[in-house]
């Protein structure tokens, strides 16, 4: 356990001697905050009206980025839309990583027909177009947040999955593992005790992954009708917004486009340091590599959506 | 070699069927249900009985399914519910739509990607390198929606470079396709050049690099020569398997500019409960798929010696 705890420690003092890491760590907290005053409802209500319709962006707090079709504070629903957003992040992820972990495990360590049938699932799933299969997981669930968490959760464990079940897959065999056997461990204690522990730092990079992807992911259902129906959200603000660019009305887009990058930006930048910071083995080998290309495929096919 | 490829078109069998019972599981027993769509909520009994009888929906579920599994063999999904075009031909012209916006696209950034990733590579650890890694990440965070949003706004509204939508068969598609190219170009540039440039780095660490080096090859020509040919492999299987879906198009951007792809007909067979479309579609690329990964790795034996087919 020692040796676990090393690793998260340096790691730990790796990203706060980074400036940027500390920035966006502090900026991610900022979004936490404000999600978690959403959910005590402390926030001021985003359904007043603030002032006429389509003020422009002025001084005053509410108006900070002008006001909507209806009068309505455009901070304020971006504001409520955060808590939206870092929900979504947290029940993806909650869903999926858990998912991920546990079935690579399995496939990794018992081999055989599990394993058949573990990376038969991923197949399968991988081989259907992943927007139909939320679409259809969503609407069979009933639309919404939680139906699109849940769709989203239940198809984006296969990348972790693969990774992880690769990685316990070379580390069976290793000595510590057949001498956990030798004093008379079970498998679940082998796995649980001795072989996640080193594999689990592959899931906080992928959570973190998870995160943001889920969050472009919403903006994106959200505009083609199957992600939240009511309740404020930045998809929804954007797909207003394009109406309204015509006619000139530039601030909702810009001031959520605004808040929805710099959520993103930080969750990048922090993943990617969570990268660097958590590999085991020194930088350069090709293993390590091979993982940096597969985690940056999964980021480069969530940008692709 | 034969042994295998035989081997592995035997394993689609299995995934063919995962996928038939999802697809089957999802939309026929809990999806939308297509005759309310097409006949509205004021539709009489005897008029729903008919149109159940006509589709097959009143068959029990297991003889529904065979049929399905039929159709799968036959590669014949009938007719749409809602169009009544022969899926057949309804597929070749939405595919034909959607890889004239989708492969050019492809190709191009595909090239493109790779000489900007071979040139920071080349220029590693020095500025170049931190700002184009910094400017990779800040163009991953923004979304795909604002990218679109954004350029069709100010190329094609503000500063009518393009038309804003529209399509038009046969080569007068070119000018509608042509912003919808550079969308999909710009969006690809961040995150493929900072994976290729992983696996350029990569393969600079490499023993032959070494050897090359000091036999006295050039920087350039370890790097033109030899790093290229190795990194294409990986680079290879990173890209390979997003081909199968090239063909269904860009749902987003077929939205956008009014392209008339496989991307927005599968989303309206969605909502419309089309099961005959989502049925051939999802068939049709579960199987690409399949094919696609099985060529990438023959062409991955066959240009790398160490690999091994078993």
């Amino acid at each position: 356990m020692t040796r676990v705890h090393n690793l998260y420690w340096e790691a730990a003092q790796k990203l706060s001697r980074q400036k940027l890491v500390v920035i966006c760590l502090g900026i991610i907290a900022v979004y936490i905050l404000v999600a978690v005053l959403g959910g005590f409802n402390v926030l001021p209500d985003y359904q007043t009206r603030v002032g006429a319709q389509y003020e422009a962006p002025s001084l005053e707090l509410a108006k900070l980025l002008g006001t909507d079709l209806f009068g309505r504070s455009v901070l304020y629903k971006i504001l409520a839309g955060t808590k939206t957003a870092m929900l979504i992040g947290v029940l993806v992820t909650s869903i999926s990583v858990p998912i991920g972990v546990i079935l690579g495990a399995l496939a990794g360590y018992y081999g055989g027909l599990v394993d058949v049938g573990i990376v038969w699932l991923y197949t399968v799933i991988s081989s259907v177009p992943y927007i139909l299969m939320v679409i259809a997981i969503s609407y069979v669930i009933g639309k919404g947040l939680v139906a699109i968490c849940l769709a989203m959760g239940l198809l984006g464990w296969v990348g972790l999955c693969r990774l992880i079940r690769s990685e316990v897959l070379k580390t069976r065999n290793l000595e510590y593992v057949a001498a956990a056997k030798v004093i008379g461990a079970n498998d679940l204690q082998i796995i649980f005790s001795h072989i996640l522990p080193n594999v689990i730092h592959l899931a906080i990079i992928s959570a973190s992954l998870q995160i943001l992807g889920a969050i472009k992911s919403e903006v994106i259902l959200t505009y083609i009708g199957v992600g939240i129906q009511d309740g404020a959200s930045w998809g929804a603000m954007i797909s207003d917004a394009t109406g309204e660019l015509v006619q000139g009305i530039w601030w909702p887009l810009a001031g959520v486009v605004l808040v929805m990058f710099l959520l993103i930006y930080s969750l990048n930048v922090v993943s990617d340091a969570l990268r660097d910071a958590l590999d085991p083995k020194l930088r350069g080998t090709t293993e390590v590599a091979e993982g940096d290309a597969q985690f940056e495929a999964q980021e480069a096919a969530v940008q692709k959506a | 070699m034969l042994g295998y490829i035989v081997r592995r078109l035997l394993y689609i069998i299995p995934t063919i069927l995962g996928v038939a019972v999802i697809i089957f599981v999802l939309f026929n027993i809990a999806g939308e249900d297509p005759v309310r769509v097409a006949l509205g909520q004021h539709a009489t009994p005897q008029a729903i009985a008919d149109l159940e009888a006509q589709w097959g929906l009143d068959q029990p579920l297991w003889k529904q399914f065979l049929d399905f599994l039929r159709q799968i063999v036959t590669f014949d999904y009938g007719e749409s519910y809602f169009t009544g075009e022969r899926l057949s031909e309804a597929f070749a012209s939405g595919a034909l739509v959607s890889l004239s916006l989708t492969l050019p696209p492809f190709v191009l950034g595909l090239v493109i990607n790779i000489v900007i990733a071979m040139m920071i590579a080349y220029y590693r650890g020095t500025w170049i390198d931190r700002f184009s890694t910094a400017a990779a990440v800040i163009s991953m965070s923004v979304s795909y929606l604002v990218y679109i949003i954004a350029m069709q706004y100010f190329l094609a509204y503000e500063l009518e470079w393009f038309p804003i939508n529209g399509y038009a068969p046969g080569w007068d598609a070119i000018p509608y396709l042509a912003l919808p190219w550079l969308i999909i170009i710009v969006v690809s540039i961040g995150p493929d050049v900072r994976i290729y440039r992983t696996i350029f780095l990569n393969e600079m660490q490499a023993n032959y690099v070494r050897t090359a080096r000091a036999k006295g090859v050039s920087e350039r020509g370890v790097l033109f020569t030899h790093i290229l040919k190795n990194a294409m492999i990986p680079i290879l299987t990173f890209t390979i398997v997003a081909v199968p879906f090239l063909i269904l198009g860009a749902f987003l951007m077929e939205r956008f500019f009014s392209i008339p792809g496989l991307g927005d007909l599968m989303i309206s067979a969605i909502n419309n409960g089309d099961f005959p479309v989502l049925k051939g579609m999802t068939m049709y690329i579960t199987m690409t798929y399949a094919v696609f990964n099985l060529i990438t790795d023959l062409l991955i034996a066959a240009v790398d010696p160490r690999v091994k087919l078993n």
